[in-house]
C-alpha cells in the first residue's frame, strides 16, 4: 500500500470528492495563493474558479454561503485557514447549521463540511487555539479530528457525502504525518473509535495530532516493560467510548491525552464519561494532559512548556500507574 | 436609483397609474388585497391567542407592514426562493402557507409548518421553497447568498429574496453578503422592511445613513427606496429588480418603507413612540389605501370585499380550531433522531436512547 502523507491523503479525499458536480470549496486563499497548507494546491488549475472559490476574508460569509447553498442542494465545502478565525463563524455554525434540521422540523438539511485546523509554532496567543470542544458541545453538529492518513482520507469522504454539517478538524504539525493509504476510493464511518495501540497496563484516550505523541510515549514506556494501550476517539460528537471503556475495564488506569484548556475542555468530557460508565473498574484517579491554562506565549521556550509534550504524557503515565 | 424620500406622508389612496400592468387583472388585484387582510386577521388573532397564553415566546406582529411582503412576493416565481427573518408570518402567509399550519405552529403543535419545533419565529416550508424565518438579526442574509449561489451553479433562472429590517443593515453580516452578492453577481434580492425602528431603537438613532438603499452604493450594487405601504408599488419594484437578478445583472437592494403599528414584539410597552406617531402613519394604513383603490377605480365592489372579508373571519377561526385540536410532537423529535438527519449511534448512548 502507497505511503503517503496526511496532505496528500486530504488531496485525495477531495480530488474524488469533487467529481460530484455538487461539490465545491470556499475559502480564503484556497485557489490562486495555492493554499495556506498546500491541501488544495493546483484545484484551481484542475477545477476552475467556480468551483474553487477563493472567498473574501469574511468567514461569517463563507459559512453561511456554505450553509445556504447546502440547503438548496449544493454540497459545499468550507475551508476556514485556522481554527482561530473560526470564531468569527460561530454564529453561522451554531445558530444555523447545527439548527436548520431540527428548528425546522426535519424538513431540511445542511450537508456541508466545514474544514480547518488547529495548530502552534510561535504563531503566539491569538493564532494557537483548539476550540475542539465548543464544537463538540454543539447537538447538530458532527466533529471529527482524524489522526492518521488512512482516517483523514476516508473521514472527509464520509464527512462530504454525510447529509448533516460535519466540521472537519485537522492540525497544522500533522500535514506531513505519514502512513498507509489505498489509491482506491474508500470511506470510514463517522462517530466509530478505534485502537492504535494494544497494551495491558494503563489506557491513554486521545484523538488527533496526541495520538502520535501517545504512540512515542507509548514506545519510550516500552522500554521499561510498561505496556501503554492508546484509543484513538477519531469523532468527538457523537462521542464514542465503547472502545476506550473496553480497555479501561481491562486495564483499569486512564490517561486522557487532549491538545486543549483542561477547564470544561474536551477531556474533562471524557474523563466524566469514564467515570460514569467505569467506575467499578478504577483503580487510580484519571491523570490528564493538556495545554497549561494561558494565552499561548511567543516564546519558544515558554511555547514548550505550556503545550502537550511526549515527556509529560511519559509522565503522566509513569504517576497513574504508581 | 429611485428614491422616494417622503415617506411617513402618503395619501389616503395608492397609485392607479401602476394599475395599467396588463399582469394586473381584476382577480389578481382583489388577491393582494385578500392576502393582506388574511395577515392582518391572522395576526390579531395570533395576539388574542398571545392572551390566552395559547402562543408562548416571542411574538412579533407584522401589521402595518403587509403590502411590503404581499407586493414583494407577487413578483416571485414558485421555483425562486425566500428567506426572512423572525417577523415572518406576513411573508409565510403571502407566499401561500397553510395558515392551519402556521397556527398550529404558534400552537407548539406538530401539525405546524415545522412541526411545533420552531414556533413565530421559525416559519418554513422547503416544500414551496420557504427557507425559513431566522432569529438572529442580520444572519440569514448570507444563507440566502449561498441559496443564490447554488441557483447559479446549478445553472437554474431561480431568484432569491430575502427580508430584514433596518436594524439589520448595521451588523457585519450585511455587508458581507452585499460584497459577496455583487461580486459574484448572484441573484439575490435584498429587501429591506425600514419600518423606522430596531426594537426600539428609532433610525436615526441606529444608522449613520438613514436612507438604507444608500449603504449599497459601496459595493456598486443597483439599489431603490421605494414606498412599501403600496402594494402596487411595491410589486412593480420588485418586478424590476427581480428581472435585473434572474437576467444575470447581480442583486439589488430594495429598502421598503413601512410602519409596524404593533409593538416591536407582544411585550413591548412602546416607551418610544407616542400615540400621535402611531395614529399620523396609520392614514398611511396600506390595506385602507388599497382597498380605497380597488372602490375608487371599479375594481371591486364593496361586497365583494366585505364577503373576502367575512371568508378570512372563518378561516382564521377554523384555523384556530384546526390548531387546538392538533397533537403535540412526540419524545422522538427530542432524541437525536430530531437533531440529526443520519443520526449515528453510539455505546454507551447519549441519553440511555
Ligand atoms: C444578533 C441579534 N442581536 C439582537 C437581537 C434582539 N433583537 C431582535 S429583533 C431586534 C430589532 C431588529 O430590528 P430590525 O432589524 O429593524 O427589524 P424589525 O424588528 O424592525 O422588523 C433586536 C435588537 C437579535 N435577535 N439578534
Ligand atoms: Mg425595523
Amino acid at each position: 500500500m502507497p505511503i503517503i502523507t496526511v496532505r496528500e491523503a486530504l488531496r485525495q479525499a477531495l480530488h474524488e470528492a469533487m467529481q460530484d458536480e455538487r461539490v465545491f470549496i470556499i475559502g480564503e486563499d484556497i485557489g490562486h495563493y495555492g493554499s495556506t497548507y498546500g491541501v488544495t494546491a493546483g484545484f484551481l488549475e484542475k477545477y476552475g474558479p467556480e468551483r474553487i472559490r477563493d472567498a473574501p476574508i469574511a468567514e461569517s460569509g463563507i459559512v453561511g454561503i456554505a450553509i445556504g447553498a447546502a440547503m438548496v442542494g449544493m454540497r459545499p465545502i468550507a475551508e476556514i485557514m485556522s481554527v482561530n478565525f473560526s470564531l468569527l463563524a460561530f454564529d453561522m455554525l451554531f445558530n444555523h447549521a447545527a439548527k436548520i434540521y431540527a428548528m425546522f422540523g426535519g424538513q431540511m438539511t445542511v450537508p456541508m463540511v466545514l474544514r480547518t485546523t488547529n495548530g502552534w509554532t510561535q504563531l503566539s496567543a491569538t493564532h494557537s487555539q483548539s476550540f475542539d470542544v465548543y464544537f463538540a458541545h454543539m447537538p447538530g453538529l458532527k466533529v471529527v479530528a482524524p489522526a492518521t492518513p488512512y482516517d483523514m482520507k476516508g473521514m472527509l469522504k464520509a464527512a462530504i457525502e454525510d447529509p448533516d454539517p460535519v466540521v472537519f478538524i485537522e492540525h497544522t504539525l500533522m500535514y506531513t504525518v505519514k502512513g498507509e493509504v489505498p489509491e482506491e476510493s474508500y470511506t470510514v464511518p463517522l462517530g466509530k473509535a478505534r485502537l492504535a495501540r494494544e497494551g495491558r497496563d494503563i489506557t491513554v484516550v486521545t484523538y488527533s495530532r496526541m495520538v502520535h505523541l501517545s504512540q512515542q510515549a507509548a514506545d519510550i514506556l516500552a522500554r521499561d516493560g510498561i505496556e501503554v494501550e492508546i484509543v484513538d476517539l477519531r469523532t468527538l460528537r457523537p462521542l464514542d467510548m465503547s472502545v476506550a471503556l473496553e480497555s479501561f475495564k481491562k486495564t483499569n488506569r486512564a490517561v486522557v491525552v487532549t491538545e486543549d484548556w483542561q477547564s470544561f475542555g474536551t477531556s474533562a468530557e471524557i474523563a466524566a464519561r469514564l467515570y460514569e460508565h467505569g467506575f467499578d473498574y478504577l483503580d487510580a484517579p484519571i491523570a490528564r494532559v493538556n495545554f497549561r491554562e494561558v494565552p499561548m506565549p511567543y516564546s519558544r521556550n515558554l511555547e514548550l512548556q505550556t503545550v502537550v509534550t511526549v515527556d509529560r504524557i511519559v509522565q503522566a503515565i509513569r504517576k497513574t500507574l504508581s | 436609483m429611485a428614491h422616494n424620500n417622503d415617506h411617513a406622508h402618503h395619501s389616503a389612496g395608492s397609485s392607479p397609474a401602476l394599475l395599467n400592468d396588463s399582469r394586473l387583472d381584476a382577480a389578481t388585484l382583489i388577491d393582494y388585497y385578500r392576502q393582506m387582510v388574511l395577515i392582518r386577521r391572522f395576526e390579531e388573532k395570533c395576539q388574542e391567542m398571545y392572551t390566552k397564553a395559547k402562543i408562548g415566546g416571542f411574538l412579533h406582529l407584522y401589521i402595518g407592514e403587509e403590502a411590503t411582503a404581499v407586493g414583494a412576493i407577487a413578483a416571485l416565481r414558485p421555483q425562486d426562493h425566500i428567506f426572512t427573518h423572525y417577523r415572518d408570518h406576513g411573508h409565510a402567509i403571502a407566499r401561500g402557507l397553510d395558515i392551519n399550519a402556521l397556527m398550529a405552529e404558534l400552537f407548539g403543535k406538530v401539525t405546524g409548518c415545522s412541526k411545533g419545533l420552531g414556533g413565530s419565529m421559525h416559519f418554513a416550508d422547503a416544500s414551496k421553497n420557504f427557507w425559513g424565518g431566522y432569529a438572529i438579526v442580520g444572519s440569514h442574509l448570507p444563507l440566502a447568498v449561498g441559496a443564490a449561489l447554488g441557483m447559479k451553479m446549478q445553472r437554474k433562472d431561480s431568484v432569491v429574496m430575502v427580508f430584514f429590517g433596518d436594524g439589520a443593515t448595521n451588523g457585519g453580516e450585511f455587508y458581507e453578503s452585499l460584497n459577496f452578492a455583487q461580486l459574484w453577481k448572484l441573484p439575490v434580492i435584498f429587501v429591506c422592511e425600514n419600518n423606522l425602528y430596531a426594537m426600539g431603537t428609532p433610525l436615526e438613532v441606529h444608522s449613520s445613513v438613514t436612507e438604507i438603499y444608500r449603504k449599497a452604493c459601496a459595493f456598486g450594487m443597483t439599489s431603490e427606496r421605494v414606498d412599501g405601504n403600496d402594494v402596487l408599488v411595491m410589486r412593480e419594484a420588485a418586478l424590476r429588480a427581480v428581472e435585473h437578478a434572474r437576467s444575470g445583472k447581480g442583486p439589488v437592494l430594495l429598502e421598503a418603507m413601512t410602519y409596524r403599528f404593533r409593538g416591536h414584539s407582544a411585550q413591548d410597552t412602546q416607551k418610544y413612540r407616542t400615540k400621535e406617531d402611531i395614529e399620523r402613519h396609520r392614514r398611511n394604513d396600506p390595506i385602507t389605501r388599497f382597498r380605497a383603490l380597488l372602490l375608487n377605480e371599479g375594481i371591486a365592489t364593496e361586497q365583494q370585499l366585505r364577503d373576502i372579508d367575512r371568508m378570512i373571519d372563518d378561516q382564521v377561526e377554523a384555523a384556530v380550531r384546526f390548531a387546538d385540536e392538533s397533537p403535540e410532537p412526540g419524545h422522538e423529535w427530542i432524541t437525536q433522531a430530531g437533531v440529526y438527519a443520519a443520526p449515528i449511534a453510539v455505546d454507551p448512548p447519549i441519553h440511555g436512547e
